[in-house]
């Protein structure tokens, strides 16, 4: 790169799709940016847009070139970023989400504790004592990508991914944390387990995180998991989704 | 049930496709949806189906499949498919009404990578998110998500061939020329000159390709600064370059982010033309700007609601097979 873009930029993605980039950093405020964004070009009702894609700087819109051009696509994001729109993340949810940290659900705590020189007790007071911002949701079905994880919990990533990591688990990689929700390979670390259902398609409501919302975790033993786990959907989210 | 299609012995990568799905991408959800739409669309045409109606897609070969009700209309199109009942070799790109028990094999194509087979009134399935667009990844669509197996059976909507004549469309034509694409959004991750020789290059389609993406065979793409991007959002037809350089095409099946600079994106009239590509196929790609693209996806849906408008009856067909009666 000659020079150091300037934010935001308008970039074509094809045909159909262009993407506004905030920055090239993993950073609360370039994410709200692009929630922010998000939620002003869906209230501005625009003929013509498809669907958006949030991500962790930027913000993938999906457009039809035969209802609104890239041009008048660009002007009306200038002019809803001009607004300024200060939106504090309206609608957004606040979740506690339940985990077990014991075997043999917490798969890597022990090799984690180890790399890291703390106690299995203080990698779960520290993963469970903050609170987290969903980034993005992508790579799979409901994934949420949460930025927040403590340094003291950053960890490189696994030479070779895990082939299989199952739904549920409560995982962290790099500066990141995640909840995974159908079974899949990861080269992050399993702390937990959590009974939630992240990605179910017959439910109303199919995903429970949106880019914007807030996550915290907390502890449950075995009991409480097989608790919750026979509980139906509804009556779980009910106890996860924290008051506002 | 009123009658099915019985899966005999299925091709290796058979699914259910249609328009594929919108508005979920948010939530990490595919698009999926058929490889080559205008295939689809006259598939559904020439049963007298709409455009985006549900059917059978499947990669190379077909199989092996089975009548199972009274008697059930289907169109082969995508390619020039080697298409049989009962040993008698059927025209694809045009219909033709099958009753109880005749078998249907479907074999190679000289000239595409992905056929339909399409039934009147379609399958009787129900949408997962919007769409019967079959995602494995996510689980959802089709039959379980998955791809089809021997034995599946495929309810239909009727359980006989609607009255009228059997009917034919042209074989889609599709041009020759290089695969147009608009540069980016990650261009600026590679030397103006590296991005100069992959415009003047030739590839090659190779057979490392399913309907997420396709890999290229040819001249490494450098990067200028780095290959690791903040995971952002892709669409079908983005042209990623991880980090050995090696240019992979996107298709509708790809991830909704991902890390990997994005060199270019293919236009919408060029994807399916390069999806329906076969594996040894040599490929060059020339630069448009959006105005340009822009003018090009207006002829190209233009045309696309015009394939099923060049449907013509076969004269001399019977309107109702002598085995149809009552």
């Amino acid at each position: 790169m000659s020079s150091l873009p300037r934010y935001p930029r308008f970039l074509p993605v094809g045909d159909a799709a262009l993407t506004v980039e905030f920055g090239n950093t993993i950073a609360p405020e370039v994410n709200e940016a692009v929630v922010a964004l998000d939620l002003a070009l869906a209230g501005a009702e625009l003929d013509g847009i498809i669907e958006t894609v949030p991500t962790y700087r930027s913000l993938l819109i999906c457009y039809e070139p035969l209802e609104i051009s890239f041009r008048q696509l660009v002007a009306e994001l200038r002019s809803l970023l001009s607004r300024g729109s200060r939106v504090r993340v309206a609608g957004s949810t606040a979740w506690n989400v339940p985990v077990i940290y014991d075997p043999p659900y917490a798969e890597d705590l022990t090799e984690v504790a180890e790399r890291l020189a703390l106690t299995e007790e203080d990698v779960i007071a520290i993963h469970s004592g903050a609170e987290y911002q969903v980034y993005m949701v992508g790579f799979a079905p409901g994934l949420p990508y949460l930025g927040g994880l403590p340094s003291k919990l950053h960890i490189s990533r696994r030479e070779s991914p895990r082939p299989h990591v199952p739904a549920g688990a409560v995982m962290i990689g790099g500066i990141q944390a995640a909840i995974v929700p159908l079974p899949q390979p990861s080269a992050w670390y399993s702390l937990g387990k959590t009974p939630l259902r992240l990605f179910d398609p017959r439910r109303q409501n199919p995903f429970l995180f949106r880019a914007g919302d807030r996550v915290r975790f907390y502890r449950i033993d075995a009991d409480e998991f097989d608790h919750l786990a026979g509980q139906t959907t509804d009556a779980l989210l009910a106890l996860t989704r924290a008051p506002t | 049930m009123k009658g099915a299609l019985r899966a005999i012995a299925p091709g290796p990568f058979v699914t259910i496709q249609d328009a594929g799905r919108r508005g979920w991408r948010r939530f990490g959800v595919s698009g999926a949806g058929a490889m080559d739409a205008a295939a689809l669309s006259a598939a559904n045409a020439l049963v007298g189906n709409a455009p985006g109606t549900a059917a059978v897609e499947f990669a190379h070969v077909g199989g092996r499949w089975q009548i199972a009700t009274d008697s059930c209309r289907i169109a082969v199109t995508g390619g020039d498919f080697a298409v049989s009942a009962d040993g008698a070799r059927l025209a694809c790109w045009q219909s033709h009404t099958l009753r109880r028990g005749q078998r249907i094999d479907i074999g190679g194509a000289p000239d595409a990578a992905w056929g339909y087979l399409a039934v009147a009134n379609g399958f009787a399935l129900s949408p997962q998110l919007g769409s019967y667009a079959t995602h494995q990844r996510s689980g959802l669509g089709g039959i379980g998500g998955s791809c089809l197996t021997e034995g599946d059976m495929l309810p239909l909507r009727s359980a006989r061939a609607p009255y009228g004549r059997e009917r034919r469309v042209d074989a889609i034509h599709r041009e020759p020329g290089p695969i147009r694409v608009v540069l980016g959004p990650q261009d600026d991750f590679f030397a103006q000159d590296a991005v100069a020789a992959f415009l003047a290059a030739s590839y090659r389609v190779t057979h490392r390709g399913d309907r997420m993406g396709v890999w290229l065979d040819g001249p490494a793409v450098p990067h200028a600064a780095g290959y690791n991007v903040l995971s952002d959002g892709m669409v079908p037809g983005c042209i990623q370059v991880p980090g050995n350089g090696i240019p992979l095409v996107l298709l509708m099946d790809c991830q909704t982010v991902g890390g990997y600079p994005k060199l270019a994106t293919i236009i919408t009239p060029d994807l399916q033309r390069l999806a329906q590509m076969k594996a040894g196929t040599t490929v060059t790609f020339v630069a448009v700007d959006v105005e340009e693209a822009h003018r090009l996806y207006g002829e190209y849906r233009a045309w696309l609601d015009g394939v099923a408008q060049q449907i013509a009856e076969i004269a001399g067909s019977p309107a109702r097979p002598f085995w149809l009666y009552g």
